[in-house]
């Protein structure tokens, strides 16, 4: 077990390894950072002191060292168009997408779990083949247009809800900002969360029907039906937790996903969140902005299918006893 | 050794006339009304300029005095513009027209560049193998935990701070292409690169290396053509997409320009007057394109089932 | 239900049909099948793959999934017909009166639960134990089943057994109700050689010592002539021959029979015995007029051709042939005639 864990762990290193060097190569080529700090009437002499302070001349692999190092001091350097440092540009954003990214991924389980397995045991019904309906428009529609619509519905014609922003939002400790514990805090989650997580709502849903489907079809579903267990016991109790095994690493990975589809729905909901801001940058090409985010998601993204593969080898005993034999 | 020769192209059409293909397409009234309005909306994009009333995209014909303009029906119509206008007074049917086209040539070259790209990387992963394989195959693996708009994002801000000087009217298409191309790619890599490995040890591909043939030679003449089956599958399923990506970059004003506004780009302009209550500028161009999308998917959703089951 | 005397038969069917129903054409899988299985007998079933063993074993207990259908006869368990009932009715008996044991022990166990637990769950779901007592009753049954040091076993994972052992936990999944009526559909085939012998032998022993029938559905012939009382070869839906296993397997009747045992290697008997039976067992969507048969039989004649043979009493066996069907002395004519 601990050898797996070693060896995943080394892999996801070398996965942020290469990241890195994306964001590095990012961040040292595309956008010069001597052309972010002189002006154009700067004495050519200044310009080359200045390349030379930042570190700019040395061998290609001190300067990509230089940059891992700060980066693991969450060190990104400084945004070209607010002035200010990438990490707390980021941190003060960081709840707002966090929280909308949680409630999204407990409403896509929440939601998509139950309709699979309802679609997946009752193929042939009505209702099943409207969710299989919804679940084909789910996928189709652009999560914008979803955004847009909800907004129409609920914000424009009936009024129910805010179609922009947080509400307000309580401070927690030094940093932490949430609107969990505002009721127009709440509110205001309600619509960019169903927009963020519809989408991940279907793929769990079309991915439980067919596992499910695929479960039932087993010998040992055969089986247990065989020995006169109770419709209940074999769905739920058998079938129900063999569907869920792999689609527990599914929705691990979908929880990275929902972080970065997030852009899409802070855009529509003007939602003050990371992925807006990294919307902005891109727009600006902003550099430390871009590579800094894209270090932070690669870290989240790594760490869930980190978590994902353990949370998965605690679950099957199968896979455990393998893992602990290696 | 025996030489065992590819499937031959003569006997194609008579497979696919056998098939339960046609059989499945003529029995599924879904499907067939998803081919027809993909149909529709390809040939209104195809021929947009001769079947729109006025082209969006000349300024000499567009009045700011015409905008805002509701649909025909509602009170303040005007039958000259049957879906209304938009904010620069384009007649919005027209601007549909035209940005439907845009969007289907964006996401269809991004579909195609990606293709390419997928093919030829997993032709070579499969047929050489050893390093050249896991480097392709690692890449493949860390592209795919990301999403692809995350990734066009990415491409699309870096190229525009590679080329910061040239005007994003000229370049925006282009960056849009070359995003999705590079987002999209390693489904193909990842098939292509299975089924090489699968043709590489036939007796066929064993006979043309004795024979002494090079080998991107046997690669495109020998192995390709029995490889390639998938793709049109995964190429389909990738339209819908390579669309809703443009139009998710367009929207999020990354993409096309509201000068040469593509579906995504009219939504985004529509988006803004939501609240004002003119509801059509962003009404007509979601529609379309929530029916362009949805119908390509259920066309792809049935060529997969029909053509290989087995696809993921 | 004491007023049974032996002379009802454990299960009997009568006429069952089953029948697949697809896009092209509806399939019969089962054609009018009738046989009885009486208290402690052990019935054969042999037969190639897709001649309807497996589709019988799953009509009688129920399990017969969509598209397929049970399209006519009945299923009579000790008295009382069970293929008409409500299928939470039918769930009681599944298990309790009639246990099954699957071909492959690697997949009938689910590979999530403990061995325990999946037996904890049968015997619970069909007595009134208590968990404790239904895991002391778990423990003996793993014992009985011979399976070293149950106490501990019964917290393993089906994995951690091997392809005997698991099937030695299925079996004791199949009896943990103590049902009158055991379905074995070919419980040895996945099974290494070594262990096959192991496995038919305990079938036998715990089913003899309880008196359950058995119905030991296999393609291996030499499992039959060793443990069944009476064998029923199938063919393409139908039954060809059933009667005493002795006779069956020693001379058998049908052509067909013939050639299956022809194909069994004796040990005694010199190699040039061994027979093939030309050509394969038409797909159930192209079984030909007449008697299913005839393109592969070395005696066919024209009435095979036109007219379904039926099972006709030959002494005490039962055989659907149409050379039985006249007296001995025509039998050569008309072959010679055809």
């Amino acid at each position: 077990m601990l050898a797996f864990i070693l060896r995943r762990l080394f892999q996801s290193l070398i996965v942020m390894l290469s990241v890195a060097l994306i964001a590095f190569a990012m961040f040292r080529f595309v956008g010069d950072p001597v052309n972010q700090i002189v002006s154009l009437d700067t004495p050519a002499e200044q310009v080359r002191q200045i390349r030379q302070s930042l570190g700019l001349d040395d061998p290609f692999l001190v300067q990509f060292a230089r940059y891992i190092y700060n980066a693991a001091r969450l060190e990104f350097g400084v945004s070209y168009q607010f002035r200010l440092p990438v990490i707390s540009l980021l941190g003060e954003r960081a709840p707002a997408t966090l929280e909308l990214a949680f409630c999204s991924a407990l409403f896509s389980l929440l939601v998509g779990i139950p309709m699979g397995v309802y679609t997946a045991l009752n193929r042939d019904s009505w209702l099943a083949k409207l969710f299989q309906a919804i679940s084909l428009i789910g996928i189709s529609l652009p999560t914008f247009l979803i955004g847009i619509l909800l907004i129409y519905l609920f914000s424009v014609t009936l009024g129910w809800l805010p179609s922009f922003g947080r509400g307000d939002v309580v401070k927690i400790g030094s940093w932490w900002t949430t609107g969990l514990l505002t009721v127009s805090g709440l509110k205001a989650l309600i619509l960019p969360s169903i927009t963020l997580g519809l989408f991940q709502m279907t793929l769990i849903m079309r991915l439980v029907r067919a596992e499910m489907l695929e479960v039932l079809r087993a010998d040992y579903i055969k089986f247990a039906r065989a020995r006169g267990l109770t419709t209940r016991a074999v769905h739920f109790g058998h079938a129900l937790k063999n569907t869920l095994v792999p689609v527990i690493t599914i929705a691990g990975l979908q929880l990275g996903s929902i972080i970065a589809f997030a852009i899409i729905t802070e855009t529509v909901f003007q939602w003050p969140g990371m992925g807006q801001l990294f919307l902005r940058s891109v727009q600006n090409v902003d550099i430390p902005i871009m590579a800094a985010y894209l270090m932070l998601i690669s870290f989240l993204f790594v760490s869930i299918n980190l978590m994902v593969d353990l949370l998965y080898a605690m679950v099957d005993p199968r896979l455990r006893a393998t893992v602990g034999a290696h | 050794m025996s030489l065992t020769t590819p499937p031959v192209a003569a006997s194609r059409w008579a497979r696919f006339r056998d098939s339960d293909i046609l059989a499945s397409f003529l029995k599924s009234k879904v499907t067939m009304a998803a081919a027809f309005v993909v149909l529709m909306l390809f040939v209104g994009a195809a021929f947009s300029p001769w079947l729109a009333p006025t082209n969006p995209f000349d300024p000499a014909s567009v009045f700011l005095s015409d905008s805002m303009i509701p649909p025909a029906w509602q009170d303040g119509g005007d039958p000259r513009f049957i879906l209304g206008t938009d904010d620069q007074g384009r007649d919005l049917y027209s601007a549909i027209l035209y940005g439907m086209r845009v969007s289907l040539i964006v996401g269809g070259l991004g579909c195609l560049l990606a293709a390419v790209i997928g093919i030829t990387l997993g032709l070579l992963a499969g047929y050489l193998g050893g390093r050249v394989d896991s480097i392709i195959m690692r890449i493949a693996d860390v592209q795919l935990t990301f999403p692809a708009i995350l990734i066009a994002l990415l491409i699309d801000g870096v190229v525009r701070g590679l080329f910061k000087n040239a005007s994003r009217e000229d370049t925006a298409i282009y960056v849009l292409v070359v995003s999705i191309g590079l987002s999209f790619w390693v489904q193909y890599a990842r098939t292509i690169r299975g089924s090489t490995l699968v043709e590489r040890n036939k007796d066929y591909v064993m006979a043309a290396r004795l024979v002494g043939l090079p080998a991107p030679l046997i690669m495109l003449r020998h192995v390709l053509p029995n490889v390639i089956g998938p793709v049109l599958v995964i190429l389909t399923i990738n339209l819908g997409l390579a669309v809703i990506t443009e139009a998710t970059l367009s929207f999020l004003g990354v993409g096309l320009p509201p000068t040469q506004p593509s579906l995504g780009t009219l939504i985004s302009i529509g988006n803004r007057y939501l609240f004002s209550g003119d509801w059509w500028i962003v009404a007509f161009p979601g529609v379309t394109l929530a029916a362009l999308v949805l119908a390509v998917n259920l066309l792809g959703d049935w060529l997969r089932d029909a053509l290989n089951p087995r696809l993921r | 239900m004491t007023g049974q005397s032996s002379s009802v038969p454990v299960l009997s069917v009568r006429d069952l049909t089953v029948e697949f129903v697809t896009r092209r054409a509806t399939l019969r899988a089962l054609d009018a099948i009738s046989f009885d299985i009486a208290r402690g007998e052990v019935l054969g079933v042999v037969g190639e793959s897709g001649a309807g063993k497996s589709v019988t074993g799953s009509a009688i207990i129920g399990l017969i999934d969509p598209p397929g259908r049970i399209a006519g006869g009945e299923v009579v368990l000790s008295g009382e017909r069970i293929d008409n009932l409500p299928p939470e009715a039918m769930r009681r008996i599944r298990g309790k009166r009639i246990g099954m044991i699957f071909q492959d022990p690697l997949t009938s166990l689910n590979p999530l639960y403990r061995v325990g637990e999946q037996l904890v769950e049968t015997i619970r779901t069909h007595t009134d134990l208590n968990a404790a007592d239904a895991r002391k009753r778990a423990i003996a049954l793993l014992d009985e089943v011979g399976i070293s040091a149950p106490e501990r076993r019964i917290d393993g994972y089906p994995h951690e057994f091997s392809g005997g052992m698991r099937q030695r936990v299925v079996i004791a999944l199949a009896l943990c109700a103590e049902p009158e009526f055991i379905i074995a559909d070919e419980p040895t085939t996945a099974l290494d050689v070594s262990v096959q012998a192991q496995i038919i032998t305990l079938i036998k022993r715990l089913c003899s010592e309880r008196g359950t029938s058995v119905m030991l559905v296999t393609h291996d012939m030499g499992v039959i002539a060793e443990t069944a009382d009476r064998v029923a070869v199938m063919y393409a839906g139908r039954i060809a021959e059933i009667g005493p296993v002795r006779d069956v397997v020693k001379q058998p009747l049908h052509p067909y029979a013939k050639g299956l045992m022809g194909a069994i290697p004796s040990l005694e008997g010199d190699a040039e015995r061994l027979v093939q039976i030309p050509g394969s067992m038409p797909r159930l969507s192209a079984i030909p007029s007449g008697c299913a048969f005839n393109p592969r039989c070395s005696r066919v004649f024209a009435r095979c051709h036109v007219e379904r043979p039926e099972l006709i009493q030959v002494g005490d066996r039962k055989v659907a042939c149409h050379l039985y069907d006249m007296p001995e002395s025509l039998r050569g004519k008309a072959e010679i005639a055809a």
